[in-house]
């Protein structure tokens, strides 16, 4: 007799195995082809993830997996001006995930090292090559993420930016889009110095379908700062996963905002492996109809005083669903703890949907976590109050959405980059509404 | 200036609790008209449904503003027609500033009635300015709407937003409930200095004491959805010695 599990490990492994078949691993220098050669062997065993896996119980990961990408038309923005547009940063333009230099800044002006993987993948970059897809195999463990290691194994492009002190500017990674049905793997690694400061910004939907990894790496003291707003393009796909490691007294804070999109999975895989580090990751969604967006958080505390936030809010209407998972891990040396996660959806309708599964798994003794979800429609009373006051309706209830929206907003550190995020998001309500 | 002609109002979700009765009441501009009576009485709701908050249903009659129709009337439509509701319990907004939520409303108004919005520093002076005679401190100013406020603190934001929109007809909600005697004295010193020959006020309570403060030119008695009885200010002295019950029964 075979087990559901076992036969159901055996298919998701002829999946796997059908996917290495059909790629060969790309060309490079001894370390990245062993790690992508390992990274292989990671995928053969854990298999490629289905709907029927524990953690892909809300989000069905067929158009992520399946051989080929379904094609997107590409959004046009109009006369609106982009993302950040008015940051002062360097800009790094990848157009269908291929780096474009003519359209980009010259990167020595952020004041940190930065190589394009596809060059550096010849070359011994020792801290890149203690980095590439190790952080990737170490999230691997407990809960397994197999379109992550397929991104280590394939991706070709992507950046290996070094901060060793405190940069100049924002790295500022923009992804265009030509072709409808481009298919795009990116890999960076991120590696903060001791004591350095590095703000990175992300923006644009990359591809009909995205494969993308972050590894970040920031040492003791060291900070990092990482705002991305995926694009808008309505039939996009993505997977993104963000795996970093925080020394002591380090601090990073992520923010992602994802406005529409057919299909968004970001996985965020934090260790807070110093004392006193500092993880926030938060995040904005706005999605109406066929929208499918999934957050999904594993956070571990591995040593004593440290914090970590987790805020996400999602705005949803006319069928669009959200979805959160969150997870913090307290281990037994962890005392001191501060975790917080709040995790609320507001529903424009009854036909929008929000899944959510808190979890804490705690083996310290001394330590202070919460954790709450919530979802619901905008409150009558309110709207009444700032109606009676003569507030209009529509002007009323985008106030309310806002203020709904604050509390993640806030996360981010900038005011500059909150304010434009937050005037994007009051675009797409202004936009949307009705 | 308020005129309320024979309204009848039901529950939405029921039609069986009918909770205005036919109710008849004239507020002309200068005046205060207290409406008394205990409670479930139908006096709160008399004030919601004048301002439009959703949940009733009007069966009959009419309530005009200055010859406007409120009934038919959005509730932001009201405001800027001139009729401020002051509530029995103001709402907490968090993440809305209530610098932000005033301007936004004054400005609505404004703009309803075809006149220029204010600029952030014109505004601010003018708030400072209403908000000192409160003692509204700036720190009040910049927190969330209402959000943490002491049962004064909501009381006099809301008599602050009355100073700043500068409505027509007042109409306050069970402004006393909550209120220590200092509270009540500050709010009632921001509503008389309110009154004005162009304004009228329509003041609900359950209570004698807030007319102390606030003097009434006109009390109704309101009891099971009508108003039975109108007098001077000496008929609110009369339910504070004897009582509802003596008046319901002489009735």
């Amino acid at each position: 007799m075979v087990f559901p599990r076992a036969k159901l490990l055996q298919q998701k492994r002829e999946a796997a195995a059908a996917l290495i078949d059909a790629r060969a691993l790309p060309e490079g220098g001894a370390w990245i082809t062993a790690a992508r050669m390992e990274a292989r062997d990671r995928i053969a065993a854990l298999g490629l993830p289905t709907k029927r896996d524990e953690y892909w119980k809300f989000t069905d990961p067929g158009s992520l997996t399946a051989a080929e990408a379904a094609p997107a038309p590409v959004f046009e923005i109009g006369d609106e001006s982009a993302v950040f547009d008015g940051i002062d940063r360097v800009r790094l333009v990848f157009v269908d995930g291929v780096f474009d230099a003519d359209a980009s800044d010259a990167p020595e002006l952020a004041g940190v090292e930065i190589s394009l993987l596809e060059d550096a993948a010849g070359v011994d970059l020792h801290w890149a090559r203690d980095l590439y897809g190790a952080l990737e195999a170490e999230g691997q463990h407990p809960v397994a993420r197999p379109l992550a290691a397929v991104n280590t194994a394939y991706a070709t492009q992507g950046l290996l930016i070094r901060a060793t002190g405190k940069a100049q500017k924002p790295v500022s990674l923009i992804y265009r889009r030509s072709a409808e049905d481009a298919d795009v793997m990116l890999h960076h690694v991120i590696r903060v110095d001791s004591g350095a400061e590095l703000t990175v910004l992300e923006n644009g939907p990359a591809a009909a379908r995205l494969n993308q990894v972050m590894e970040v790496d920031v040492a003791d003291g060291g900070t990092l700062h990482h705002v991305r707003a995926q694009g808008r393009d309505h039939e996009r796909r993505a997977a993104a996963h963000l795996f970093a490691r925080l020394g002591a007294e380090s601090v990073f804070k992520t923010f992602t905002l994802t406005a529409n999109g057919a299909m968004v999975r970001n996985d965020c895989v934090v260790w807070l492996n110093g004392k006193g580090g500092v993880a926030h990751i938060a995040g904005v969604t706005v999605g109406e109809g066929a929208f499918h967006h999934d957050d999904t958080v594993f956070i571990t505390h591995a040593a004593p005083g440290c914090e970590s936030r987790q805020v996400f809010k999602k705005v949803l209407r006319e069928g669009a669903v959200g979805v959160f998972q969150g997870k913090i891990l307290v281990r037994q040396p962890a005392q001191l703890t501060d975790g917080y996660q709040i995790s609320q959806a507001l529903l424009m309708d009854e036909q929008a949907q929000f899944l959510a599964k808190p979890e804490l798994e705690i083996y310290a003794d001394d330590v202070k976590c919460s954790h709450g979800s919530t979802s619901g429609e905008i409150d009558p009373t309110s709207l009444f109050y700032l109606r009676s006051r003569g507030v209009p309706e529509d002007e009323a209830k985008m106030l309310l959405v806002l203020a709904f929206l604050a509390e993640a907003l806030e996360e981010i550190e900038d005011p500059a980059l909150a304010e434009d995020l937050r005037s994007r998001i009051e675009g797409w309500l202004k936009r949307h509404q009705r | 200036m308020l005129e309320i002609k024979n309204l009848h109002a039901e529950l939405e979700e029921d039609s069986d609790v009918k909770i205005l009765r036919g109710v008849d009441l004239k507020v002309g501009a200068g005046e205060v008209h207290a409406i008394m009576g205990p409670n479930g009485s139908g006096k709160s709701t008399l004030s919601y449904v004048l301002s439009g908050r959703d949940g009733y249903e009007v069966t009959e009659g009419s309530a005009t503003l200055e010859g406007h129709d409120l009934l038919d009337m959005e509730p932001e439509e009201r405001a800027a027609a001139g009729l401020f509701l002051a509530f029995q319990y103001p709402v907490e907004i968090p993440g809305v500033g209530n610098m932000t939520f005033m301007r936004t409303a004054l400005n609505a108004q404004r703009k309803a009635r075809g006149q220029e919005e204010l600029s952030a520093g014109d505004f601010l002076k003018i708030v400072r300015a209403k908000a000192k005679d409160l003692q509204i401190d700036a720190d009040m100013l910049k927190r969330p709407v209402n959000t943490g406020f002491s049962g004064g603190e909501k009381k006099r934001n809301e008599i602050l937003q009355m100073a700043l929109l500068e409505p027509k007809m007042c109409v306050l909600d069970e402004t006393d409930s909550g209120l220590d005697v200092d509270a009540m004295k500050l709010v009632s010193d921001g509503v008389n200095a309110l009154r004005d020959a162009g304004r009228g006020f329509l003041v609900i309570t359950h209570y004698q004491r807030l007319l102390n403060h606030i003097k009434p030119d006109v009390v109704h008695i309101m009891s099971e959805g009508r108003i039975i009885r109108t007098g001077g200010p000496e008929l609110a002295l009369e339910v504070e010695e004897q009582g509802y019950g003596h008046i319901l029964e002489a009735v």
